[in-house]
């Protein structure tokens, strides 16, 4: 009716596409801004705040510029004082991940492949993992002691729930057609979960080791906060406490640090341990 | 060119590779008796397969041909293991104890992603403990077979369609099962592909003289390939014809395609099928 009306005298026209002396140039620029970006964004921030502090838009007695900063961090880097802590936190934050991640992986990896653990423990998880870490810090000293124990666990417990969900994720979402094949093939069930299931899910339970990593430094420092005498969040609290603003910085910088650290160490696990995963193919 | 449709359909003799008639007490590889499958589906269940007689012999290609939705692939998983027939009786003839009675390449992509080309065509292998030696040199064997002997460090992500199928093939011949099971090994490939692993399939059954049981849903494909060709409809999947093409192999299927006994077999074929007419590779 109308369309034929509208279009009755038009006639059709050859639309040019442009060819393009791009064979990938732009793509392979765009990747080495973005290698270079990711170094720069942080100096930029600092950069930032710095000229904040500068202009005087804010009391640079509580929020020191980068530069007012760098003294006390070589005077606490001088002094071994900065190492101690920092140090006696890495050693609680390696134990309670390595304990919390192993038993994380293995109950998710027992959720997910025998559907009866799963359906008995899979409510419990999804009510106890969003209490937070930290209000259970005092039951967890009156029950493992002041010293480190009580440390460990915090850290170790954290982990172990988000291991578990990220587990049990990847592991009921093998395909099919994998667990198929093992059984083609007359594979044990043990031999199966070996072979063929915590491969296809190591790229998911990857992704929660580095999720379990920022989450392992959050609860550590809050618990140093109020349940300790050492370490890198005690630095702050201490700091703040005598009013010493400039070491809190630094320790609030070191752990910004440590985060990017573990980002960085787990990019690199992946890239040798996962070479076939598709984020590492090229 | 005998036809029948029912009862159970016996070893009789066979073609081989060179024209000469197999002997007459060839032995039974799988024996099908009323063989059928049900599936709960909601509240009632569903009949996918019904009655299945059949008796395939040692070495011998057998392709099953039917339309899609038929029952191919569940006929294969139960000669596979996947599945468990609900109704009749299956058995399998076994050479020497401990070898497995199936392998199976499945229709998708199935290797596994995170093994090189090698791990994944020893696989089987190793999940039965087989030794070292044993393991290096079937492995090596058969990667050579398929063509992939410069690839046998690369992961499936660096291989092209029809290199990803000549591993799953390596890794189901490497398993030395009795029979092999093959659910539409090549119809995500193009015809170029498809017709050099087609050869590449019948070199290696003609070298192993492996027990073949192939599905497909082309006439060529089953014409080209098979000793017997088992024409199937469903739901519920069976039997409606048997065929033996008995034509000379090697075949060459563009002068078989001018020959009237070709015709004559398409033509049976599609009948068998439900679909009359022209006689054309036309049931995909
Ligand atoms: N696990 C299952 N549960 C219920 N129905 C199924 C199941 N597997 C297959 N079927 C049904 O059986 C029929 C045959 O399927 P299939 O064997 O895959 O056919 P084909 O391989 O010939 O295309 C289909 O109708 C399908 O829906
Ligand atoms: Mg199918």
């Amino acid at each position: 009716m109308s369309i034929q009306e509208n279009h009755s005298d038009q006639i059709g026209r050859m639309v040019e596409i442009q060819p393009s002396k791009d064979i990938g140039q732009a793509e392979r620029f765009r990747r080495r801004r973005d290698r270079f970006l990711t170094v720069v964004s942080p100096l930029i921030l600092l950069l930032i705040w710095e000229i904040v502090i500068q202009l005087g838009l804010l009391d640079s007695r509580l929020f020191p510029a980068p530069s007012m900063i760098v003294g006390t961090f070589y005077d606490l880097v001088a002094s071994g004082e900065l190492w101690r802590h920092l140090s006696i936190s890495l050693i609680r934050i390696a134990v309670g991940f390595f304990f919390g991640a192993i038993a994380g992986v293995t109950v998710g990896t027992l959720m997910g492949v025998m559907p009866v653990v799963g359906a008995v423990l899979s409510p419990i998880v999804a009510s106890v993992y969003p209490i937070p870490k930290i209000a259970i810090f005092p039951l967890i000293m009156v029950l493992f002691g002041l010293g480190e124990m009580s440390k460990f666990v915090v850290v170790a417990i954290a982990v172990f729930f988000y291991m578990v969900i990220n587990t049990v994720a990847g592991v009921s979402n093998v395909e099919r057609i994998y667990r198929d094949v093992g059984r083609s093939f007359r594979v044990s069930r043990l031999r199966s979960v070996f072979q063929i299931t915590l491969p296809a899910a190591m790229p998911m339970i990857i992704a929660g080791l580095r999720v379990s990593a920022g989450v392992s430094l959050l609860v550590l420092v809050s618990a140093e906060f109020v349940g300790a005498e050492s370490g890198i969040g005690f630095l702050v609290w201490n700091s703040w406490q005598v009013f010493d603003v400039r070491s809190m910085f630094v320790g609030i910088i070191v752990i910004g640090f440590l985060g990017w650290a573990s980002f960085t160490l787990l990019d690199a696990i992946e890239r040798v341990c996962l070479p076939w995963a598709p984020k590492n193919r090229r | 060119m005998k036809s029948s449709a029912t009862g159970i359909e016996r070893i009789f003799p066979h073609t081989d590779a060179t024209g000469q008639k197999q002997p007459e007490h060839a032995r039974i590889s799988m024996e099908l008796r009323g063989l059928g499958k049900k599936f709960l589906v909601g509240a009632g269940e569903f009949q996918a397969l019904k009655s299945i007689d059949l008796d395939v012999a040692v070495g011998e290609f057998v392709c099953v041909l039917g339309a899609s939705g038929c029952g191919k692939t569940t006929l294969l998983r139960i000669l596979g293991g996947l599945e468990k027939h609900t109704e009749g009786s299956l058995r399998f003839y076994q050479e020497k104890s401990g070898q497995p009675p199936t392998s199976i390449v499945f229709q998708e992509v199935s290797i596994f992603p995170w093994l090189s080309v090698w791990d994944n065509v020893a696989f089987g292998l190793r999940a039965r403990h087989a030794s070292k030696a044993l393991i290096k040199e079937r492995v090596s064997f058969y990667i050579e077979k398929v063509g992939l002997t410069p690839f046998r460090d690369h992961y499936p992500h660096q291989l092209s369609g029809g290199m990803k199928q000549r591993v799953s093939i390596a890794r189901a011949f490497a398993n030395d099962p009795e029979v092999l099971l093959l659910d539409e090994p090549f119809s995500a490939l193009d015809e170029r592909n498809k017709a050099t692993l087609q050869d590449e399939l019948l070199r290696i059954w003609e070298e192993t003289g492996k027990t073949i049981v192939f599905v497909t849903h082309s006439i060529d494909e089953a014409i080209y390939l098979a000793d017997r060709i088992l024409v199937f409809a469903g739901p519920p999947g069976h039997i409606t014809q048997i065929h033996r093409p008995d034509f000379v192999r090697p075949r060459n299927l563009t002068a078989l395609r001018a020959t009237p006994e070709y015709k004559r077999l398409v033509g049976a074929i599609l009948e068998g099928l439900g679909i009359s007419g022209e006689p054309s590779d036309a049931i995909e």
